[in-house]
């Protein structure tokens, strides 16, 4: 048996154990900084040996090239609306079907439920082709909703919100309720919707943040720059046979920065959500 | 209790209320958007694919039953091995090496003396928020084949040559392994964090006294107790390593499809659909990338599995 190593204070295993962190930290922080570097520097500052670690003067200049590239705004602007939407649709179609599977009484229910947690497992790829097809058939290529609609299935969702409502709202409330003539739906809006408003923060939190970052599917059904969610915007800018690493990574950078800002403003409830999301 | 006598009496009786009606009609009602959404953009592309495998088709004129001929093409064209041989190699060192660490990392975070614990959680979960293309671009830049690259000035100054990062075999892989690692370090950490705080601090307490490392602790007492968490962070890695698309796609650019370093399945039938417009062999090729997945899935729960086991056994 070895002596009392892990409660020692200060000794070599807790200062290893702080460096390691550290090191950890920078390497996870980086990036960031260093996009900030070269999103305000001149190109040639990437050939410098030693590389530039400290930020240029060029933060207008690179984003104005950027302008040139690709529509930013609209881009930024075509995210917002798919991840709100996407967002809105998601949390009231679990809302309601995670009510209706934890409260309401109805043949066949855990059947169905299971179905729809057993479609969790369908890799999104092996419909992508069919998918793909069906948006060009109906002319929606380049069109927004394309770009959201296979992101309202969201089983996840439904198994959450089931999950919470069913912790959460009492039994005795729906029966009064009941009792005092409610129609169904009323006792959604009216008892169970203020209730689940803290699970709408962790579910919208997840959905928000995944549809952020989608690429793949954008990238197969949108075409036309306008129609561009920024992920695809972002991607074309590395297209060309000579990059500017400049212009590049200013384009990253201000699309990270508002994703990035509410996180450190909201960075507890991020990751509570996250995890919850993943682990329940 | 009165609900549950109102249940026991509706149950004696034959039939449905009214009110049960409307309950149930709700019940369909309030689930059925998921059916039906399912059913259009999830179901019957899935049934399609299945038919699309075994035909030959360009997208536009007429479909032609050809058999098995497609799995024969995808499974005869070595581009498709190097491939499956590029996602499980990218997988298994993007990933291995992302759980290990999250594991040690989460295990430090629990720690109850352990100072700036806000800090270090938000710092590495932080790369988490940003999204793949803006990993992937980022790292093309640490990772170009310029010689001035910054990862190239970094090996050179322990005397290493510069690496074309992106046009050779080993180059394109750590780089891409390494954005993997980068982006999903933080994420898997806070599942193992969330696992950690589930375990009675008492088992931690008791064992130092009775003398034990650190190291000690985590092999006999964290790794066991989270089992279930690991299974479930290797499982999702799995998945998500075989579906390996945006960060080698972006990281390439324009020689994305071109070139077959770091050609992953998706990519290859994502080339073969639309590039090619062999939709065929595309369906064929995503077909047998399901079969992949199901096999690689059930080989590393599996091999979770008995990790746990082996760990309880010493104890």
């Amino acid at each position: 048996m070895k002596s009392d190593v892990g409660s020692k204070k200060w000794g070599i295993g807790r200062i290893g154990m702080y460096l390691f962190l550290t090191v950890i930290s920078l390497f996870s922080l980086f990036p960031f900084y260093w996009m900030f570097v070269m999103s305000t520097s001149h190109s040639s500052a990437y050939n410098s040996i030693p590389p530039a670690m400290v930020p240029g003067d060029q933060l207008k200049e690179n984003f104005q090239k950027v302008l040139d590239m690709i529509p930013f705004f609209q881009s930024m602007f075509n995210t917002l609306i798919v991840c709100l939407t996407v967002t809105i649709v998601v949390l009231f179609i679990s809302s309601l079907a995670g009510f209706a599977f934890s409260k309401l009484k109805f043949p066949g229910k855990n059947i169905l439920f299971f179905a729809i947690l057993f479609t969790i497992i369908i890799p999104p790829q092996l419909g992508l082709i069919p998918q793909y097809l069906l948006v060009a058939k109906a002319g929606l290529l380049d069109h927004l909703f394309a770009a959201m609609v296979l992101f309202f299935l969201n089983p996840l969702g439904i198994f959450l919100m089931r999950q919470y409502v069913s912790e959460s709202v009492p039994e005795e409330l729906i029966e009064a309720a009941r009792l005092d003539g409610c129609s169904i739906f009323r006792i959604y809006r009216s008892i169970v919707l203020p209730i689940i408003l803290p699970a709408f923060a962790t579910l919208g939190i997840i959905v928000f943040t995944s549809v952020w970052g989608e690429f793949l599917w954008q990238f197969t059904v949108l075409r036309d720059p306008e129609s561009y969610t920024i992920q695809v915007a972002l991607a074309s800018l590395n297209n060309t046979f000579k990059v500017d690493f400049g212009m590049l990574l200013s384009g990253v950078f201000w699309a990270t920065v508002p994703l990035l800002i509410v996180f450190l403003l909201f960075n507890k409830l991020f990751i509570s959500s996250i995890a919850e999301g993943s682990v329940k | 209790m009165v609900s549950l006598d109102e249940k026991h009496q509706k149950r004696r009786r034959k039939g449905f209320s009214s009110q049960e009606m409307k309950e149930m009609l709700s019940g369909y009602l309030y689930i059925s958007p998921f059916f039906i959404i399912f059913a259009i953009i999830g179901l019957y592309p899935a049934i399609f694919s299945l038919i699309l495998a075994f035909q030959k088709w360009n997208g536009m004129g007429e479909m032609e039953f050809v058999g098995l001929s497609n799995f024969q093409v995808i499974l005869s064209d070595p581009l498709f091995w190097k491939s499956v041989y590029n996602t499980i190699i990218l997988g298994l060192m993007g990933t291995a090496p992302q759980l290990v660490i999250g594991l040690i990392l989460a295990f430090l975070l629990n720690l109850s003396y352990l100072r700036f614990k806000a800090f270090f959680r938000v710092t590495i979960f932080m790369p988490y928020i940003t999204s793949m293309v803006a990993v992937a671009l980022v790292f093309s830049v640490f990772f170009s084949n310029n010689e001035t690259a910054l990862v190239n000035y970094i090996i050179g100054l322990f005397g290493f040559d510069p690496v074309s990062w992106k046009t050779s075999e080993w180059g394109a892989k750590i780089a891409i392994s390494t954005m993997v690692f980068w982006r999903w370090l933080g994420y898997n950490t806070i599942i193992y964090l969330a696992g950690m705080q589930s375990i009675p601090n008492e088992l931690y307490e008791a064992s130092r006294i009775d003398g034990a490392s650190i190291f000690q602790q985590l092999r006999y007492i964290t790794i066991p107790l989270l089992k279930p968490f690991i299974i479930l962070t290797v499982f999702f890695s799995t998945v998500g390593a075989m579906q390996l698309f945006t960060e080698p796609t972006v990281f390439l650019g324009n020689t994305a499809f071109a070139r077959d370093e770091a050609m992953t399945v998706v990519m290859y039938l994502y080339r073969d659909a639309f590039r090619l417009s062999s939709f065929g062999t595309a369906s064929a090729a995503a077909i047998v990338l399901l079969l992949f997945i199901v096999v690689a899935s059930a080989f590393n729960m599996m091999l979770t599995k008995r990790l746990g086991k082996d760990g309880g056994k010493h104890v």
